[in-house]
C-alpha cells in the first residue's frame, strides 16, 4: 500500500494513521513495525501488509488494565519498551480506560471508568490482567476500591472479549503461589474459568509479544493459537534451548563450571550452573529484551524458566535437577539414587554371605511332579 | 549329588535377544544418562560435538531399547506358556503361590530347601511386572522430553497426557531417580540369578544363552496354566 492509498481515508473520528501522523511517526515507521510485528507472531512477509491494512480501519477497542497480586513489572516492562510505536500502538491505539499505575483519575471518578467501561462495552473490550488472584478466605487477601481481586476478576475478565494474562503471577499464580502459598494465589483462568484467557507468562512478560498479541487481535479479531498452558505458540512454542546462541558450546560439550572462570568469560553453555533453558519455553534467544539489546543469557546467567508453572517450587536457580522431595534440600538425586544402590548391593552382599555359609538340602524330585505336567 | 537332569527348552528366542538387547541398553542408556545429566567431559572445540554424540547414542538406544520392551509385551501373547503374560503374576494361581512361598522361604533363611523354578521364579517374575512398569515410566518420560524439540509434532501429540502428568523439570528428575531404581533391580537380579544358579543347578544363567534348563522332573511344569484367584468366582 501506498502512502496516497492512506492520504484517502480520510474518515471521521479516530485512524491510526492519522494519530501516528499527529505524533510524528512516518509512515515509513509504522510498516516497519508492521513487518516486526508480523515476524513477532510468526506469520509470513506476506501478511505484513494485511496487519497494516487491519491497522488502519481499527476503531479503538477499549482496554482495562488491572492489577491484583503483582509488582508491576510487567507494566514497568511494558513502559520502558524502546521501540517507538509500541507505546503509541497499545497505549494510544487501544483507549487504555483504566490502569492503576499510569492513568490520571484516582478513587471514585477511576472506579466510575471501569465500571463504564464494562457496561458499555459489555464482550467487546480488552482487559490485561496482571499478578495473581488470592482465592483463600473468599479473597479477602486484596482488595480495590472496596471490592477483593477475585470478584473483580470474575466482573471484569469475565464480561471481556479477551483477557490477556501477562507474567506469570496472572498465567499460573507465580512467586505468591509459591509453597505454601498463603493466600491460595492462582492464575486468572484458574480464578475466572469461564473467560477467555490468553497466558504470557515471564517475569516480566516480553512487552514485544503483547504488542503481538494485541495485533493479532486487531487483525484477525481472534486470539493467535494456544499450547497447553494457554500461551500463544509464536512465543511459546520453542524450547529457549535450540534457539540459544550458546547451543554449539552445549553440543560441544563446553561448560561453565564456575562463575567467572575462563569457560564463563568465553560465554560457554550455562548447563551446568543450572539454566533451565531444556526445559522451558519461550522466544527470548530471538525476541530478546530492550530493544532486542539483550536477554538473561546472553549477559552470562542461565535461564531460571520463569515462563513455566511452578518454577518457583520446582527449580532451584543453579542446579540443573529439581531437589529431591521429601528430601533435605542439599541431598540431589543422584546421592539419593547411589545411598539406594549401595543399600542394596550391601543387604545382597550379606545375603550372599549368608548362603555361602548355609547348608542346603538337595531338591527332592517327587515334590516337582504333583502339578501334573505336558 | 547324583540327581538326574532332565533338559527342558524354556526360553524361546525372542526372549533370549529381547533380555540380552535390554542389557545393552540399560547399561548404555545409563553411561550416557549419567554424563547428559552432569557431563564430566571437556570439549576442547566449539566444533568436538561431544554432547551431540553422546546424546546421539542415547536417543539410538532409547528406540532399541522402546523396540526390545514393545517386542517382549508382543511375545507374551504369541510366546510359549513360559513367556506368556500370566507369568507375571504367579500369585494368581494356587501353583504359583505355593512355589513363591517356597522360594520367599528359602531367601529369607527359613527353609533349607532350594526351590526348583522351571520358568521364571514367582519372586523374580513379580519384580519383572513392577520393572515393566519402570521401563514404561522411563519410555513415556524419556520420549516426551525428547519430543519437546518440536512441540505439536506428532510424538509430541502423541504423548500428550505425559505433559499433563508431569512439568518438564519434573520429568528430569524422575528420569533420573527411576534410573537408579533400575540399578537397585540389576544388583538384585544379577545376585539372585547367580545365587539361584548355584543353589539350585538348573542352569540359571546360561539357560539366557541357550534357552535350556535342568530339571529333576521330566515334565516342564508351567504354573502358570490356572489361575483362581478371583474372589467373585466361587470354588467347587
Amino acid at each position: 500500500m501506498d502512502r496516497d492509498d492512506c492520504a484517502g481515508k480520510k474518515q471521521e473520528g479516530f485512524s491510526v494513521a492519522r494519530m501516528l501522523e499527529e505524533r510524528g511517526v512516518s509512515r515509513r515507521d509504522f510498516l516497519k513495525f508492521c513487518s516486526t510485528v508480523t515476524a513477532a507472531m510468526a506469520l509470513p512477509a506476506t501478511m505484513a501488509p494485511k496487519v497494516a491494512q487491519a491497522l488502519d480501519k481499527v476503531q479503538r477497542p477499549p482496554l482495562v488494565w488491572l492489577e491484583f497480586q503483582d509488582c508491576a513489572g510487567d507494566t514497568e516492562a511494558l513502559l520502558r519498551s524502546a521501540n517507538p510505536t509500541v507505546g503509541e500502538l497499545v497505549l494510544d491505539i487501544l483507549s487504555v480506560d483504566y490502569h492503576e499505575t499510569i492513568m490520571a483519575a484516582a478513587g471514585h471518578q477511576a472506579e466510575a471508568n471501569l465500571e463504564k467501561t464494562v457496561k458499555e462495552f459489555q464482550g467487546k473490550y480488552l482487559c490485561v490482567v496482571e499478578g495473581s488472584i488470592p482465592m483463600k478466605e473468599g479473597g479477602a487477601y486484596g482488595c480495590v476500591g472496596g471490592k477483593s481481586h477475585l470478584a473483580r476478576a470474575k466482573q471484569v475478565c469475565g464480561s471481556a472479549a479477551a483477557t490477556i494474562a501477562v507474567g506469570t503471577c496472572a498465567s499460573y499464580g507465580g512467586i505468591a503461589a509459591a509453597a505454601p502459598n498463603p493466600t491460595g494465589a492462582v492464575g486468572v483462568k484458574e480464578a475466572v474459568p469461564g473467560a477467555t484467557v490468553i497466558n504470557l507468562p515471564g517475569c516480566p512478560c516480553n512487552a514485544d509479544n503483547l504488542t503481538a498479541v494485541v495485533v493479532h487481535f486487531l487483525t484477525f479479531g481472534k486470539l493467535p493459537a494456544l499450547d497447553s498452558h494457554g500461551r500463544p505458540l509464536f512465543a511459546y512454542g520453542k524450547r529457549i534451548h535450540d534457539n540459544c546462541e550458546r547451543r554449539p558450546h552445549f553440543d560441544a560439550g563446553q561448560y561453565v563450571e564456575h562463575w567467572g572462570d575462563d569457560a564463563h568469560r568465553k560465554g560457554h553453555c550455562l548447563y551446568k550452573m543450572g539454566c533451565k533453558g531444556p526445559a522451558t519455553f519461550h522466544n527470548c534467544p530471538t525476541q530478546r529484551f530492550n530493544e532486542k539489546v539483550s536477554w538473561p543469557v546472553a549477559a552470562g546467567h542461565g535461564c531460571v524458566g520463569c515462563s513455566e508453572p511452578q518454577f518457583w517450587d520446582t527449580s532451584p536457580l543453579y542446579r540443573r535437577l529439581p531437589n529431591v522431595p521429601g528430601f533435605g534440600i542439599e541431598q540431589n538425586a543422584d546421592k539419593i539414587g547411589l545411598a539406594f544402590a549401595a543399600g542394596v548391593g550391601g543387604a545382597f552382599a550379606i545375603h550372599g554371605a549368608m548362603n555361602a555359609l548355609r547348608k542346603d538340602k538337595e531338591p527332592a524330585a517327587d515334590e516337582e511332579t504333583k502339578e501334573g505336567g505336558e | 549329588m547324583s540327581e538326574k537332569k532332565f533338559k527342558q527348552y524354556i526360553w524361546e528366542l525372542p526372549v533370549r535377544w529381547c533380555h540380552w538387547v535390554n542389557v545393552l541398553s540399560i547399561v548404555v542408556l545409563a553411561a550416557t544418562g549419567i554424563l547428559i545429566g552432569n557431563p564430566v567431559f571437556i570439549g576442547s572445540s566449539t566444533d568436538a560435538y561431544l554432547m551431540g554424540w553422546i546424546r546421539f547414542i542415547h536417543f539410538v538406544f532409547a528406540y532399541a531399547f522402546a523396540v526390545s520392551v514393545i517386542t517382549r509385551m508382543i511375545w507374551t501373547f504369541r510366546g510359549n506358556c513360559y513367556a506368556g503374560w500370566r507369568e507375571y503374576f504367579p500369585f494368581m494361581g494356587a501353583a504359583g503361590r505355593k512355589e513363591m512361598k517356597e522360594v520367599f522361604d528359602y531367601y529369607t533363611f527359613r527353609s533349607k530347601h532350594p526351590p526348583e523354578t522351571t520358568g521364571h521364579n514367582p519372586m523374580a517374575a513379580t519384580a519383572y511386572f513392577v520393572l515393566f512398569l519402570v521401563y514404561w515410566f522411563m519410555i513415556l518420560t524419556g520420549f516426551a522430553m525428547y519430543a519437546e524439540h518440536a512441540p505439536g509434532g506428532t510424538m509430541h501429540s502423541l504423548l500428550k497426557p505425559v505433559y499433563v502428568i508431569f512439568t518438564t523439570q519434573q520429568m528430569h528428575l524422575y528420569h533420573h531417580l527411576a534410573m537408579w531404581l533400575i540399578f537397585g533391580f540389576v544388583i538384585n537380579h544379577v545376585y539372585s540369578a547367580w545365587l539361584m544358579d548355584i543353589k539350585e543347578k538348573g542352569g540359571e544363567i546360561s539357560s539366557m544363552f541357550s534357552g535350556y534348563k535342568f530339571t529333576t522332573s521330566p515334565y516342564a511344569v508351567c504354573k502358570s496354566r490356572h489361575w483362581d484367584f478371583f474372589p467373585w468366582k466361587k470354588k467347587k
